[in-house]
């Protein structure tokens, strides 16, 4: 039985937690921080921040907002957005990230992800993807919120970003993100199978049967967005939903499910 | 009087999160970037870290932790070594080639087994969240307030191997292969997990580690 973490995803525009659909048509939830010490108080395995227009804009707040909340979270907490350079590593860390998440940067400059695992240590250095489908079976990277196309085939990309250090993968699916319609299966099935480093699937969930499918392709995590910012399911439900499916998880309570 | 905790800050990894985890279990803590002759008069001493292991004991050297620490080991008082902090606690690490640890407990560090039991290859790093087993008695440890089977925060990719049985205080099982988690003698204590990053568990092993 294969262990995963349920992971609460929490994509940043400015000062609010937003939503959208496909990375787009975004609508504004609420405040992160409040949002965030719930996600911890039910249980979630780790946070994960996005700013999602820290790339385009090339700015950066979501420090702020991490140095406000990690005081009060004893989770793992990855971050990313706009991470460009070592120093911008540096600032997150010094802000209460575990790990930090690199898309467009290291699509410009692969080799930031040998530098970052080299200073950091490579579990500390997440390889961002964002995938889209070109062809049965062929997804290309995205960068930008799946508005800038790469060239990058995604299944190649992985394969190499972990050669150059990457020590973890959240793999988000730009075609299934915030439909609810399940996770891009063929998709997280063909990264998880290319590379031998943990890879979180993001982008999808909807029904408790999306649990135990994606579980089927041996992730190590999974990232959940929608159904916990609308209440349409708890951390609790969704983590006995797992158990049932078959899944290893822990409970809120610290304990096995078993 | 809250408890003064000293954290070791070797410019690796992150002794932030540990800071706080201290401070919200009710500790006085002081971050040093450098050895200095009154660290030893600390109540509590805690040596955080991931990252390498080979630059890891550079840096600690460079600024006169492996001293310190040894030194402080000789005081009574709790020790604590988290992730790559308790390995370095032990006599020499394969990570990168053959490095020289601290000695204090004996033992290697090992890569963790690229595959199961069932000799199929698993996912390294090892990320995740595993059930704490006993591997000795509890009682009067740092896990005296820890339920078997309670879940702790891990991410690496090696791990110590004790030469000494009786020095393992509790392993997980990651597809049929045992990983050492956490390590006892005398006065010091070490985990492979990270308390700091779990959740109500891992504080229970600090406010225990902070009353020993």
């Amino acid at each position: 039985m294969s262990h995963v973490r349920i992971i609460a995803r929490l994509d940043i525009k400015g000062p609010n937690l937003i939503k959208g659909v496909h990375l787009e048509g975004l609508r504004v939830v609420g405040d992160p921080h409040e949002h965030a010490l719930r996600y911890y108080a039910e249980g979630a395995d780790e946070l994960l921040f996005i700013d999602i227009v820290a790339s385009l804009y090339q700015r950066n707040n979501l420090s702020d907002i991490i140095k406000r909340t990690a005081d009060r979270i004893y989770v793992p907490i990855t971050v990313g957005g706009g991470i460009r350079s070592l120093g911008d590593v540096s600032q997150m860390m010094h802000s209460g990230a575990d790990k930090v998440a690199i898309n467009t940067a290291a699509i410009a400059r692969p080799e930031l992800i040998t530098e970052v695992a080299r200073r950091y240590g490579s579990q500390c250095m997440v390889l961002g993807i964002e995938a889209k489908r070109v062809a049965p079976g062929r997804w290309e990277a995205y960068t930008d919120n799946g508005r800038e196309r790469t060239g990058q085939d995604v299944v190649q990309w992985a394969r190499r970003a972990v050669d150059m250090g990457a020590g973890e993968i959240l793999l988000t699916s730009v075609d299934q993100e915030g439909t609810r319609k399940g996770f891009d299966l063929p998709l997280v099935q063909q990264v998880c199978d290319a590379v031998n480093v943990p890879v979180t699937a993001s982008g999808g969930f909807g029904r408790a049967e999306d649990l135990a499918a994606v579980g089927a392709t041996g992730v190590s995590g999974i990232a959940i967005a929608d159904a916990l910012h609308w209440k349409r399911m708890t951390l609790p439900e969704i983590k006995a939903y797992a158990a049932a499916a078959g899944l290893d998880v822990r409970r809120a309570d610290g304990r096995t499910t078993q | 009087m809250s408890i003064a905790v000293t954290v070791l800050d070797y410019g690796i990894g992150n002794q932030l999160n540990v800071l706080r985890a201290l401070e919200h279990c009710g500790a006085s803590v002081k971050v040093v970037q450098k050895a200095s002759a009154g660290d030893v008069e600390a109540d509590r001493l805690v040596l955080p870290g991931v990252g390498a292991f080979g630059d890891g004991m550079a840096e600690l050297r460079a600024r006169g932790f492996d001293e310190l620490v040894k030194r402080f080991a000789q005081t009574g008082k709790p020790f604590l070594g988290i992730c790559v902090g308790m390995q370095v606690m032990f006599d020499a690490s394969e990570e990168m080639g053959e490095h020289a640890g601290l000695g204090l407990l004996p033992g290697r560090v090992r890569a963790v087994p690229a595959t199961g039991s069932n000799g199929k290859p698993h996912r390294i790093p090892h990320i995740g969240w595993r059930p704490l087993l006993r591997s000795a008695p509890w009682e009067g440890t740092i896990l005296a307030d820890v339920q078997p089977l309670e879940r702790v925060y891990f991410v690496h990719s090696f791990a110590a191997v004790p030469s000494q049985e009786e020095v393992r205080l509790a392993h997980v099982d990651y597809d049929g292969v045992p990983i050492c988690a956490a390590v006892h003698r005398d006065n010091l204590y070490g985990c492979q997990f990270h308390p700091e990053r779990s959740a109500e568990t891992g504080l229970n092993v600090l406010r225990r580690f902070l009353k020993l």
